[in-house]
């Protein structure tokens, strides 16, 4: 993909004057409170990207330090934190039960359900697309920005306002019904307002989810640069389209559910109330038929930044391009059918059969990535620079992740493990060891071109060991305690059970130092990271073929695909030397004589 | 000639040619044809988004029909099917009129394109208006309400509260849209009149257009659902 001055495509560029748009996009526009007033209108998707960045990464905080304090609970089979306890963690802990919610096990409920909302509806949902996929899905297709600007902003403040709900239920000492909000539980627990601004901060977060799906499906359809079929995309606009399809068709379903649920708080309307003749398990089914798709929404964008990364620092064509993005596809379309699998008990027994069956389905397309992203390894000139070291960890980790999810699946086995820690490991196995290690792998392989600077690699492969580490510490132990009959959500347990939820508290302290870890080395880059060169990791995509932080147009003229994104074989990467990424020794064509 | 990247406001004030003939391209198009295609691509989209919402209130109706016929077949006895079917008319009808304001508008006939517009508003205050005179508060006031508000004192059926819950829900969020149309008709009159649509530019119209017609399609499903059932 070499950039070629096309004199048709900008015919109007040397009669308009151009010259601001020639300017980084982090170039402030003059004082401090005019540069404020530019970030906060802009339409440019990589300043939206990066404000979603750092919103999901602090709601990735405040979920983390709720989840910090859930473990230092668990330390003691019975209860560890008292009123008298001091420190950010416990300030909820305690708070709560000053502000006269009734008992420390009701406490915790709440700090569960707050993880559990923040982490799903904050953190992971709008995570990777909204951050990374934002900024980069533009720049990977060529184009100035994405179809509709205006309304990529207009999610952005519409994620705002959703989390402003959300973080006020938080500060009104927030709910208790569990991130799943089963009725009748969720319609007749205490704390009217509490419960309706977080059902309304999830009504209205799934508009921004809605938003920025169709822009990106819209964007791939129309914005690609000229020569970019689709079988020229980078693999991460697969992921990031097949994500945006799902986004778009079950994200409303979420939303008609949450307005029943939000009335039938309020007035008591009886369509899932058993009292009057409504069916709970209704409300099951409308709530699983968005949350189950849109834990693809969670890990396809991971898939596509794993697909990149592998590719890049193995300076290897991508095995089976074509079977990783249909694939993609192939998730999205399958993700629909298999909801009923949260509710193996809940239904009749040939729907649950029917249900483990097509979840199996789900099994083939992650399992084709999985063996191809192995396959592009194989005699591959790896290195192992950061990213690549969280790519690698994605692999071993997600694998553990999925392979627990087919006991899980079989409804004899999760008759047993159902409702149990094995479900929380697996869960986080793939929530955590898929898609945050992959966030982090993509923030780390797309930082310099966030902010052209480079990391301290030393300092950032202590964090990732210490994230690793700690993870698996952390989650490890809990496939144990679920086997052996640890039921999740009690906040107290057998003595038996108290090794093994110590270990996992331990590591999840280790966890949260390799997070402080990277925080600095990221801080410190910004601060004082040396100049990133224009593409430091060699990579063939379009995003690496503008200067080193993007102009505000992202091109400064408009690029034209001439090869493929993973021809590492083949070409030269656009701002690099031949003696930085060497080319493979070309073979000798014999001719048949 | 004005360069092709600036907006209209920058133009120069001598230039009195009508607004839509003066319209240039998001800066990130190559050209006017693209941008109008990915408008279209969204709104269509949105639709969809549009038909999996509803889809949710009419997969509550199957569940509850399935589960209480008789409490729906009687709950659907309360309501007066000359209603439904005045407001299915007048909705068709301003499905029509919009259809007819967009082609006016690429044949530059700007007067009958406000006509058609203002009767498709006016048809869309007349659904509401019968909608909420002669349905919504009769019946609020005879004790015909969802749920634990339910308060009439001559049920047929243990189950017609939830009746009125999916009744009220489904045409309480479909005259949300029409509402939501409304405003965004009156917007178009309004642009409309200033001169921004015309045959080389009603993008806007296109869309407004498409999801009015969406509105219409959901209450042709709801009206047959909820009043001619036994």
């Amino acid at each position: 993909m070499t950039t070629v001055d096309r004199g048709l495509d900008h015919a109007h560029d040397g009669a308009h004057d151009h010259g601001h748009h020639d300017v980084p996009y982090l170039t402030p526009k003059g004082g401090p409170i005019a540069t404020v007033w530019d970030w906060m209108t802009t339409v440019d998707h990589k300043k939206i990207g990066v404000m979603y960045l750092f919103a999901v990464l602090f709601m990735f905080f405040i979920g983390g330090v709720l989840a910090l304090a859930l473990r230092i609970e668990l330390l003691e089979p019975t209860r560890v934190v008292d009123g008298e306890l001091q420190g950010a963690a416990f300030a909820m802990l305690a708070g709560g039960e000053a502000a006269g919610v009734a008992s420390v096990g009701s406490v915790y409920n709440r700090i569960m359900t707050l993880h559990g909302a923040v982490m799903v509806f904050m953190f992971i949902v709008p995570g990777i697309p909204a951050s990374l996929g934002n900024f980069f899905l533009p720049l990977q297709l060529g184009a100035k920005d994405v179809a509709f600007p205006k309304l990529n902003l207009t999610s952005w403040y519409v994620y705002l306002f959703g989390s402003l709900f959300g973080v006020s239920s938080m500060l009104m000492t927030g709910v208790d019904t569990g991130w799943t909000f089963y009725t009748p539980y969720s319609t007749t627990t205490d704390g009217q307002a509490q419960i309706v601004l977080m059902i309304l901060a999830v009504f209205i977060l799934g508009f921004s989810s809605i938003f920025t799906g169709l822009n990106f499906i819209v964007t791939t359809h129309k914005l690609r640069a000229p020569g970019l079929g689709w079988f020229d995309l980078p693999l991460f606009i697969w992921a990031i389209y097949a994500t945006s399809i799902i986004q778009v068709l079950a994200t409303p379903v979420i939303g008609v559910t949450f307005l029943l649920l939000l009335f039938e708080r309020l007035f008591q309307i009886g369509i899932f109330d058993p009292g009057l003749g409504g069916d709970p398990v209704l409300f099951q089914h409308f709530f699983w038929f968005y949350s189950h798709p849109v834990v693809y929404v969670m890990i396809l964008p991971a898939m596509g930044i794993i697909s990149e990364v592998l590719a890049v620092f193995s300076r290897k064509k991508l095995f089976g391009y074509r079977a990783i993005a249909f694939s993609s596809l192939a998730i999205a379309g399958v993700s629909f059918l298999v909801w009923g699998h949260h509710m193996f008990t809940s239904q009749g027994e040939l729907a649950a059969m029917i249900f483990s069956f097509l979840t199996f389905l789900v099994a083939i397309p992650t399992a084709v990535k999985v063996f191809n992203w192995i396959a592009t390894l194989y005699k591959g000139s790896i290195s192992f620079q950061t990213p690549m070291m969280y790519a690698l960890a994605f692999l071993f980790l997600f694998s553990i992740g999925g392979l627990t999810g087919l006991p899980l699946g079989a409804l004899s086995t999760d008759l047993h493990l159902h409702d149990s820690y094995f479900v929380v490991a697996h869960f986080h196995y793939v929530m955590f060891g898929g898609t945050v290690i992959a966030f982090l792998s993509g923030i780390h392989y797309w930082w310099p071109k966030m902010f052209g600077r480079m990391y301290d690699e030393r300092w950032s492969h202590v964090g990732f060991w210490l994230v690793f580490v700690g993870f698996n510490l952390t989650f490890f132990t809990q496939f144990f305690l679920g086997t052996q009959g640890m039921p999740r959500r009690y906040v107290s347990y057998i003595d038996e059970f108290t090794l093994l939820h110590q270990i996992s508290t331990y590591g999840s302290w280790i966890l949260g130092l390799g997070f402080i870890v990277h925080l600095f080395v990221l801080l410190h880059s910004l601060v004082a990271g040396p100049k990133a060169p224009q593409n430091p990791w060699g990579a063939l995509t379009m995003e690496w073929e503008t200067d080193p932080i993007p102009v505000e147009h992202n091109f400064r003229h408009e690029p034209v695909a001439t090869h493929g994104p993973y021809d590492f074989e083949d070409v030269v990467p656009p701002g690099c030397t031949e003696e930085q990424f060497p080319l493979p020794p070309k073979e000798e064509v014999r001719t048949a004589h | 000639m004005a360069t092709i990247d600036s907006g209209p406001g920058q133009l120069p004030a001598e230039d009195k040619r009508p607004r839509w003939e003066r319209y240039v391209h998001g800066h990130h198009w190559r050209n006017a044809d693209d941008e109008f295609d990915a408008a279209k691509i969204g709104i269509w989209l949105f639709l969809a988004t549009e038909i999996l919402l509803f889809s949710g209130l009419f997969c509550a109706y199957a569940v509850f029909r399935m589960l209480y016929p008789e409490a729906i077949a009687a709950g659907s006895g309360y309501l007066d099917w000359r209603f439904g079917a005045i407001n299915t008319v007048v909705l068709l009808l301003s499905s029509w009129t919009i259809a007819m304001a967009i082609r006016c508008v690429q044949l530059d006939q700007q007067k009958w394109a406000t006509i058609h517009l203002t009767i498709t508003w006016l048809c869309a205050a007349a659904f509401l208006a019968i909608k909420f005179a002669f349905e919504y508060a009769p019946k609020w006031a005879e004790g015909k309400r969802p749920g634990n508000l339910f308060s009439y004192p001559y049920a047929a059926e243990t189950h017609e509260p939830i009746w009125w819950s999916i009744y009220y829900m489904a045409t309480g969020v479909h005259a949300t849209h029409v509402l939501i149309g409304m405003g965004l008709i009156a917007y178009l009159i309004v642009r409309q009149r200033r001169g921004y649509y015309g045959p080389k530019h009603y993008t806007m119209m296109e869309g407004v257009g498409l999801y009015w017609h969406i509105v219409d399609l959901v209450w042709i499903f709801l009206f047959p659902l909820l009043y001619l059932v036994h």
